[in-house]
């Protein structure tokens, strides 16, 4: 009898042991993301939370993720952020540019908060950043629309021109020149990431210029849909936006952040995290991803691709490798150099290089 | 091709919701009603549209559910303003942010889904003449459509009794009152109209202009029609031609990059906006235009004194 006692005890100690792990176990780490569309907007937005349901699954019960989704880029993010962070969220993503500001003023005040900004270039103790290597898939892109011009007429959509967006315009051009050094690039400037009408416009107006592939820097599928009914061809961004004109996106440059998502939290929950980082990663990370080939781009050229694509994840290909000279003469890149994103010039890239038509808009 | 045939085979397609939108808006501030809600309207009008067209395959019955669900938004405008007589000018606002959120709402699965586009006329003969057809001969029904409306809505306005009723509420609503004239159904009428022009107008931008649905896709043309309607001094042919002017000045600026011209682009973006206002100064420069042209009794709320 007095044996069962004991054990009885022990039983109840033991049990009161594994449900106290079992609470702590239970405490997940709160990941919160903050969306500037609607998480099914198609595009950038829903690339980001893709990566947010994958980053749940490869994590599983170990986390808990929460969104806020249609966050404009103004005051009312910092009140989202905020709310956020008290809610007791570890780790934060702010997946809009435009967040730079109020994210600042709220990582000064939860200084035991960990947040993630994309694109941006401010950062602090518990701040990093993070952003795609997007030239190299606008190089791949030229790549393939260099090969597929008839006319060889290029067209770039741009929505503003900033350098992240100067250096897309520029790295498709030498992508395409390339592989075929008669091309002419024709940029126009819509000053809005997104109008639909005011894109489709823009990609009309290329195509009656004669520009046969064109691509975008602007946000809705509207130029794909164009180009399918002129019967030219287009590039998609950040998702696949095939189903607006099968026959039209020859490819496009997509991003998956799941992996960084995913490598990010594991830092946090292993005590690794640290601020004041930028973090650039490529077609090498897996987070800029090709849009898969129209099956209308012959093998030969879908070859010279591969190898394109190849030599950029190796290292042994870089899109702005000299010698590089802008569309006025003077020399940008030297020859046996290369600009990457270590150099400050990157940064404030605000010339088009040789073979694209007009001038940067000032 | 002749590089202005293009342009301005585009200016008519950009042209056409602002018509539609803005000649509905012409009747109602002629009835002597201000309604700002024409982007929420044709946000409505839009994903309606384009859900109906999705579900039955018929653009045409996507355009008559669009114009239904303008009128919908409208009666609820007409409701409140008329019945309720709360500030015009403040509903109209309301009912933007309303339709701006109600669509989103609504048209959240609807995101990502393409539509095939409205296949444009070809009329044997014609179509093939150069430079003229297609110039005149190339392009969807709406077009064609938008220009009946014009000229029902010219002569509506001008030439019938009906229309001169409408003018006369507009101006003096207590006169037409005393005399017998149906204020409230009249207004009423015309509030329906401009709902429905506004959801047509919304439906040629998801059904037409891109066939999609993307959230706040209308992006400010609600607001364009209503200055338009400003700038023709509310008679319908200079509204039309506003239209035009403001869509022809949009689609200069993209050919003038196509073409290298070297205009900073942020400029060349500001171009329609600054035409619109400076053509309104130049308007506004002469009282009389304005004094004559404007219904007397816009944006005030009318209740019967006996």
């Amino acid at each position: 009898m007095k044996l069962s006692k004991k054990w009885k005890s022990l039983g109840l100690a033991a049990s009161f042991i594994i449900t106290s792990s079992a609470a702590f176990a239970a405490e997940p780490l709160k990941v919160a993301f903050v969306y500037l569309g609607p998480v099914k907007d198609g595009g950038w937005t829903q690339m980001h939370d893709e990566a947010r349901q994958k980053l749940e699954k490869a994590l599983g019960s170990a986390i808990k993720t929460t969104f806020v989704e249609n966050v404009p880029e103004t005051a009312d993010s910092e009140r989202v952020f905020r709310q956020l962070a008290a809610d007791g969220n570890k780790l934060i993503f702010a997946t809009s540019f435009g967040y730079m500001e109020p994210l600042q003023k709220v990582a000064k005040v939860f200084p035991n908060v960990k947040f993630e900004h994309v694109n941006g270039f401010k950062t602090a103790p518990n701040i990093s950043v993070y952003e795609p290597r997007f030239e190299e898939g606008f190089y791949l892109i030229g790549t393939i629309a260099g090969q597929m011009t008839k006319t060889n007429t290029l067209g770039f959509i741009g929505s503003f021109p900033i350098p992240s967006v100067m250096r897309n315009v520029d790295s498709m051009t030498l992508g395409a020149l390339a592989v075929n050094p008669k091309v002419k690039m024709k940029p126009i400037w819509v000053n809005t990431w997104y109008d639909p009408g005011k894109e489709r416009q823009a990609a009309e107006t290329l195509i009656a210029q004669g520009a046969d592939n064109v691509a975008q820097n602007t946000d809705s599928p509207a130029s794909i849909q164009a180009a399918q009914e002129k019967g030219t061809y287009a590039f998609s961004i950040d998702a696949d936006m095939a189903s607006f004109g099968p026959k039209a996106q020859l490819t496009g440059t997509t991003e998956d952040w799941s992996g960084y998502y995913i490598a990010e939290t594991k830092k946090v929950m292993d005590g690794t995290w640290t601020g004041n980082r930028h973090t650039r990663w490529g077609l090498k990370e897996g987070m800029v991803v090709m849009a898969p080939l129209n099956s209308a781009i012959p093998p030969e050229a879908v070859k010279v691709f591969e190898q394109k694509k190849a030599a950029l994840i190796s290292g042994d290909l870089k899109p702005f490798a000299g010698p590089i000279s802008d569309n006025t003469g003077a020399e940008k890149v030297p020859s046996g150099k290369a600009m990457t994103d270590t150099d400050p010039a990157f940064n404030s890239v605000n010339w088009y290089v040789a073979g694209i038509d007009g001038s940067v808009p000032k | 091709m002749n590089p202005l045939v293009p342009m301005i085979a585009a200016t008519v397609v950009a042209a056409t919701p602002l018509i539609y939108a803005a000649l509905g808006e012409t009747i109602v501030e002629k009835a002597g009603v201000l309604n700002l809600g024409i982007e929420g309207m044709m946000l409505i009008g839009a994903v309606a549209g384009f859900a109906a067209t999705l579900a039955t395959g018929s653009d045409f019955i996507g355009f008559i559910a669009a114009a239904a669900a303008g009128v919908a938004l409208s009666l609820a405008f007409g409701f409140l303003t008329l019945n309720l007589q709360t500030n015009q000018v403040a509903t109209g606002l309301a009912l933007t942010l309303f339709g701006i959120g109600l669509s989103a709402f609504v048209g959240h699965n609807l995101a990502g889904t393409p539509l095939p586009p409205l296949p444009s006329i070809k009329i044997p003969g014609l179509t093939n003449i150069p430079v003229i057809g297609d110039l005149l001969f190339h392009y969807d029904i709406m077009v064609y459509l938008s220009l009946v409306l014009f000229a029902a809505v010219q002569w509506f306005v001008t030439k019938s009794h009906a229309g001169l009723t409408l003018r006369a509420i507009g101006e003096s609503p207590s006169v037409a009152h005393a005399i017998g004239k149906p204020v409230l159904l009249t207004r009423y009428l015309a509030v329906m109209f401009g709902g429905a022009c506004a959801g047509i107008a919304g439906a040629y931008l998801s059904l037409v202009q891109t066939p999609m649905w993307v959230e706040g896709m209308s992006a400010g043309k609600g607001w364009i029609a209503l200055a338009l309607v400003v700038f023709g001094t509310w008679k319908p042919a200079r509204v039309v031609l506003g239209a035009y002017l403001f869509g022809g000045v949009t689609q200069f600026q993209l050919f003038a990059q196509g073409f290298g011209l070297p205009i900073p682009t942020e400029f060349l973006s500001m171009l329609p906006y600054a035409a619109t206002i400076i053509v309104l100064v130049i308007i506004c420069r002469d009282p009389k235009t304005i004094l004559l042209n404007q219904p007397a009794s816009l944006g005030i709320s009318f209740h019967a004194a006996a």
